[in-house]
């Protein structure tokens, strides 16, 4: 592929053509916020914290969208552009719950981290809020739609995964707000709790319920394993916390991997010192189930099977 | 110091001379206040009015550069109404009868005269020390940076020796040290007259030992210079290089225009400092040094406590720390140096010393060690002299009062008196580039008593030339009580009031400690 | 001394009388939260978080100034305790801005560690708000009374450990707020900017500007080093992040305790000066120029050996340093001594 070289910042940054000014900016050793882009899915262009100023252009592009050009000039830190993902931020959090005394996510928060980077203390707009009942109707994931910022990550990750598609927008305007199919509550959806948009949400809008009140962001560590109940070969990581593994939560998924419970669960089994019970959906409602049966192996590979409708995925 | 620092906090009697603890050592400072808080009685003696000055129960300010008739006639009064320690005098010193001959003379009337206290106050104080359960002395250059110096240690050792207030819990003689390591410095035998541990240069066996050690022949054993000395031999051209490590002479010395020019005529200079220091400029060859951050090392701190310092990021640029710069130096003339850490300098430095005999980073991971530390299972020693002194008994070594060097006259009527600030440091090489301390204490001034100033027509805020017979500089007047009338007084931290380019370099005989308190001057308004 | 022996959550535990349920339970390894306690200072009672049940005693009483008595039953967890522990922080919330989002103590702040604990996630009573401004007119420390929960340990901090008796409480019920005399700002009082209150303060009502403002709480390295300015060698930990120090908190130091002064606690921004020598110089017709280490090293090398061979070793004189460490004095003794063959070797000790 033909190369084009670009300037950022006052850089010569030379990529192939196709690159966007995002990657060629990260490529650079370059720092640009986002909120939406997630590398392992098309550009979405949503957010806009990503904006850069391009001389020529008209308004601020957003640069996970933006392909690169020969002898292109680009600003990732110009007043304009501070001054716009400001604006972005505030008006975030004009409608989000101030919240991170006790948030799961507190210190590991995308919108929390830029909001402490560019300064934005309180929100200046009065916006209205939300007022979603919390969601957990399920054993294992939290959603608190008030906190959802609606970058859509969940959505297109659920959806990377065919036949899953378990989430979508609903809604308009104001009203916007991720759905399952009748907007019902997760665990009466057909969900499987593999915990992709978990491990991709950059807010608390949706944290791993087994962890709840257990312990801070900053208080653990995680260690990456691989599980290997399939070969799929999916990433978790251990959570840790004074030294003792507390819990397993999905790794950002990789390429096609579809990340499961099951998979999660029998880590669980192997490396948490005090595993819940797990539990199961059984006639619409989740029940403690053996160990034995949330991880045979035969049911594991059937039930995947069908769930994916391919082998080796 | 004979104690812990901790140790002031139990005493019931602190005598501070020439201390302005609460600025220069502020965490000392703190354990002053909370004794006296506790009930202690606290005696400063400072011709200033500083802040612990102001704590205390009697604030002696007597003439600058008097404290030796001060101290001779607390001896005489504690001598003659029998207050002193009998067993202690007999069973733990000698020269009993000399010190006695010597301080007769000194009756407080007599010592009133010189000193400017009435003999009353020095009657109060003195009986309180001698009745004090524990009493402890602090002192800092307010004491040692006179031609005096080394008598006004003696005197202060023969009023805690004659009270028997020294080796024991809460009392003692604790002179505090003004930089971080300069304890650790003299113990490492950066000196000209003593290897490490002060053991002398002047010893056979000791030099033998060091050159087996270090892989040479033999060892110089012809004291060396002294700063100061080495500077005039500079002038004279008898030094021809000199190699500076992380000092600034230029700000810190006495009679700066002397240095300058001396360090000019040298035929070569090099300079290795976090900073191009007044010094630095004048060298041929600079090396950007590590700042205490960037490296592992160990500092010694006032009371002889040997503390681990650890590096916490990279040298800053291409900067190295000190050790290492050395190793290379070493090496390019023919003397192989290198050491993986500074753990093994440490572990060499414990086989040659031993004083630091049991001190290595192991222990020390575990928290500091406080020496003598001979051995690897000695536990250190906090507080000194408690069975006997390190020579046997204690010497009484009576000092006569002689006046400072130089004295206000017609010309140069006022006493210059020099010192520190508490949010400044030094030269202010490192407290001008903090971006806060400098904020908030960003303009030096000179100290005028109201009476002086309103003799010479200066108001407060104004604009003032202040000269010596060495050199100038110009500061704004603040006028105040802290200083007594015919003193003046400031700081040598900041480098545009460079009042070393006035102070007298005339030094004490036996430590060659320059006389930095005293020196005559005229203060002159700007028109 | 005697002791008495108690019992705590089902535990035997024994202590010297005079002890405190609190300190009795600490010994024992039995958590208990506290807000206004603090083990150096004088006791208090003031917040009531430590709050403990005792069968026979009216009411819950706090652990932290109730002594151990022999024989004592004590309960630290039921839940009428608990009970009160939510309310009080409730209370306390309701009454707090709910500002961690980018507060400088978000992290490590005790009423967040409390609120998350005991789960209250929110004010129950929704509380009138204090409208503080925001105090930073100084270079050291900035006060956001809003997050203030007048436990008062700052209080005592400057009295007890500082001495200097700056901050006190002022104002009455809803309007108690901690102030200097004649509710001034710190920079208009004789506050000396040691920080010490800084250091106990258990939110983020007062906090280190530079520090706080640069980064977050879980990001900083903390590293255990000493003070690089008096001899009296107060312990400090430098924070670090990303390869810079970015401030400076004190820890259980061996000499201070907690305590610095100004030049301890805010002294460090000369590390990161854009002024520090950053490569080797060599004077040049006057002038400095850029080297190379080799370049620089083997011209002093040069030069020393010149000057020896010619003029002999105590030609040559060397200036050790106050500030550098006991191994760098001693090598360059050993430098003075062997290679050069000079005992002209000193430092300002005397100065
Ligand atoms: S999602 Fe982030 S910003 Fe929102 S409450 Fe949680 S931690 Fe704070
Ligand atoms: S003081 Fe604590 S609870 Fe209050 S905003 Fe800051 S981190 Fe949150
Ligand atoms: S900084 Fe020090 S002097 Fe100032 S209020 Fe706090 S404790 Fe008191
Ligand atoms: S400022 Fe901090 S230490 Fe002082 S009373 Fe308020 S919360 Fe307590
Ligand atoms: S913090 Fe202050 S008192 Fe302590 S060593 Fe540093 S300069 Fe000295
Ligand atoms: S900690 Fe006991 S009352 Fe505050």
């Amino acid at each position: 592929m033909p190369n084009v070289t670009l300037t950022i910042d006052g850089r010569q940054v030379t990529v192939p053509a196709g690159t966007t000014v995002l990657e060629a900016a990260r490529e650079a050793g370059i720092f640009i916020p986002t909120l939406c882009h997630d590398p392992l899915l098309p550009g979405w262009g949503a957010c806009r914290l990503c904006v850069v100023e391009i001389p020529g252009m008209r308004n601020l592009p957003a640069s996970c969208v933006t392909p690169v050009a020969e002898g292109m000039v680009v600003y990732t830190a110009s007043e304009a552009v501070i001054e716009a993902r400001r604006t972005i931020i505030d008006l975030l959090l004009s409608n989000h719950p101030m919240d991170c005394l006790t948030c799961e996510k507190n210190g590991d928060c995308r919108l929390q981290d830029y909001a402490f980077l560019y300064g934005v203390r309180q929100p200046s707009f009065k916006g209205e809020k939300k007022n979603y009942p919390l969601d957990d109707s399920n054993p294992y994931i939290v959603r608190d739609l008030n906190k959802c910022i609606l970058c859509g990550r969940c959505v297109r990750t659920c959806q990377a995964v065919p036949e899953r598609a378990v989430i979508d927008f609903g809604y308009r305007g104001f009203n916007t707000k991720v759905v399952t199919a009748m907007d019902t509550p997760l665990g009466d959806s057909s969900c499987v709790y593999c915990g992709r948009c978990v491990a991709v949400c950059p807010v608390g809008a949706l944290t791993y319920k087994p962890l709840a009140g257990k312990g801070r962001t900053w208080e653990v560590e995680k260690r990456p394993v691989t599980c290997t109940f399939c070969e799929s070969g999916c990433a978790f990581d251990l959570v840790v916390k004074n030294g003792r593994v507390i819990g397993v939560m999905a790794k950002e998924p990789g390429p096609g991997r579809p990340l499961c419970l099951k998979g999660r669960l029998g880590l669980e089994l192997l490396y948490v010192e005090e595993p819940l019970k797990p539990m199961l959906k059984k006639d619409g409602q989740f029940v403690p189930v053996s160990w034995a049966e949330a991880l045979g192996l035969e049911s594991i590979l059937d039930r995947m099977k069908k769930v994916e409708g391919k082998e080796g995925r | 110091m004979t104690n812990p620092i901790s140790d002031i906090e139990g005493a019931d009697f602190i005598l501070a001379i020439g201390t302005n603890t609460t600025e220069t050592h502020p965490i000392i400072g703190l354990k002053v206040k909370k004794a006296v808080r506790h009930g202690a009685t606290l005696v400063v003696v400072d011709p200033r009015e500083t802040e612990v000055a102001r704590l205390a129960h009697r604030h002696l300010r007597l003439r600058p550069g008097t404290d030796i008739a001060l101290l001779n006639a607390l001896a005489h009064v504690i001598i003659e109404e029998g207050l002193y320690n009998r067993e202690f005098v007999e069973s733990r010193t000698e020269g009993f009868e000399d010190l006695k001959e010597v301080v007769a003379r000194y009756t407080p009337e007599y010592a009133a005269e010189i000193t400017g206290i009435d003999a009353a106050t020095i009657r109060e104080v003195a009986r309180g020390y001698a009745k004090a359960q524990n009493a402890t002395i602090l002192y800092t250059m307010g004491v040692t940076q006179h031609i005096c110096g080394t008598h006004n240690v003696f005197a202060i050792a023969n009023l805690a020796m004659l009270c028997g207030h020294i080796g024991k819990p809460y009392s003692g003689v604790n002179p505090l040290r003004g930089q971080n390591n300069v304890q650790g410095a003299c113990d490492m035998g950066a000196l000209p007259n003593v290897l490490t541990g002060y053991q002398s240069v002047v010893s056979e066996e000791v030099r033998r030992k060091f050159a087996v050690a270090w892989g040479v022949e033999a060892l110089p054993e012809k004291p060396g210079l002294t700063v100061g000395e080495m500077i005039e031999a500079a002038g004279r051209g008898e030094i021809r290089a000199m190699y500076i490590m992380g000092e600034n002479p230029v700000l810190s010395d006495p009679d700066a225009e002397h240095v300058v020019h001396a360090l000019e005529k040298l035929d070569f200079l090099v300079v290795q400092d976090i900073f191009l220091t007044e010094t630095a400029r004048l060298a041929d060859v600079v090396l950007p040094a590590a700042s205490f951050a960037e490296k592992d090392g160990t500092f010694t701190n006032t009371e002889r406590r040997v503390q681990r310092v650890r590096k916490a990021i990279e040298p800053v640029g291409q900067a190295k720390p000190d050790w290492e710069i050395i190793c290379l130096v070493a090496t390019a003339m023919g003397y192989p140096m290198s050491y993986g850490s500074p753990a093994e300098i440490m572990a060499e430095i414990a086989r040659l010393t031993p004083s630091y005999g049991g001190i290595s980073y192991e222990r020390l991971e575990k928290g500091s060690l406080v020496w003598p530390c001979p051995a690897p299972d000695h536990p250190g020693t906090p507080r000194l002299h408690v069975e006997k002194f390190a020579r046997g008994l204690g010497k009484f070594h009576p000092v006569e009062y002689v006046p400072p060097h130089e004295q206000p006259d017609a010309e140069y009527p006022l006493v210059l008196n020099t010192g520190r600030r508490l949010h400044h440091y030094h030269t202010g090489t490192m407290t001008m580039r903090t971006g806060a301390l400098e904020k908030h204490y960003n303009q030096e001034y000179l100290e005028i008593n109201p009476a002086d100033a309103a003799r010479l027509g200066i108001a407060d805020g104004e604009r003032v030339r202040v000269v010596s017979r060495r050199g100038q500089v110009e500061v704004t007047a603040r006028v105040t009580e802290v200083v007594p009338p015919g003193m003046v007084f400031t700081s040598f931290h900041f480098p545009e009031v460079a009042i070393n380019k006035l102070t007298n370099p005339v030094r004490d005989p036996v430590a060659k400690i320059p006389e930095l308190k005293v020196c005559a001057v005229r203060v002159e308004k700007i028109a | 001394m005697a002791e008495v022996t108690l019992t705590i959550d089902g535990r035997q535990v024994t202590v010297p009388a005079g002890s405190t349920i609190l300190e009795a339970a600490r010994a024992a390894g039995v958590f208990i939260p506290t807000l206004c306690h603090d083990p150096e200072l004088s006791l208090w009672g003031g917040c009531r978080l430590c709050v403990v049940e005792v069968p026979g005693m009216r009411n819950l009483p706090a652990a932290c100034v109730t002594p151990a008595a022999e024989g004592m039953v004590v309960y630290t967890a039921s839940p009428a305790v608990i009970e009160a522990r939510k309310t009080i922080l409730q209370l306390l919330l309701a009454n707090h801005p709910m500002d961690c989002l980018t507060c400088g103590r978000n992290g490590d702040c005790r009423l967040q560690d409390y609120a998350y604990m005991y789960g209250v996630r929110q004010a129950g009573f929704a509380g009138e708000r204090h409208q503080y401004p925001l105090e930073e007119d100084n270079p050291f420390i900035v006060r956001d009374l809003n997050k203030c929960i007048l436990c008062g340990k700052c209080v005592r901090a400057c009295a007890e450990i500082q001495g200097n008796y700056v901050v006190d409480f002022a104002y009455r019920g809803f309007n108690t707020k901690i102030a200097p005399a004649m509710d001034t700002t710190l920079a208009g009082s004789n506050c000396v900017f040691c920080g010490n209150c800084v250091a106990v303060c258990p939110v983020g009502a007062l906090q280190e500007k530079h520090l706080r403002s640069a980064v977050r709480t879980w990001e900083v390295k903390k590293v255990r080093t000493v003070c690089p300015y008096c001899g009296t060698g107060c312990t400090i930990e430098l924070n670090v992040k990303d390869g810079r120090v970015v401030g400076v908190t004190s820890t259980d130091g061996e000499v201070n305790g907690r305590a610095l002064c100004a030049k301890g606690r805010f002294g460090y921004g000369f590390i990161h000066h854009p002024e520090r020598l950053t490569r080797p110089l060599i004077k040049k017709n006057g002038v400095f120029e850029e080297a190379t280490w080799e370049e620089a090293v083997s011209l002093v090398a040069e030069k020393l050996a010149a000057v020896k061979r010619e003029y002999g070793p105590d030609a040559v004189g060397v200036l050790a340093s106050a500030r550098c460490t006991n191994e760098e004095n001693y090598l360059l003794s050993k430098f003075a001594r062997a290679v050069l063959g000079t005992n002209n070797i000193d430092h300002c000790a005397r100065l």
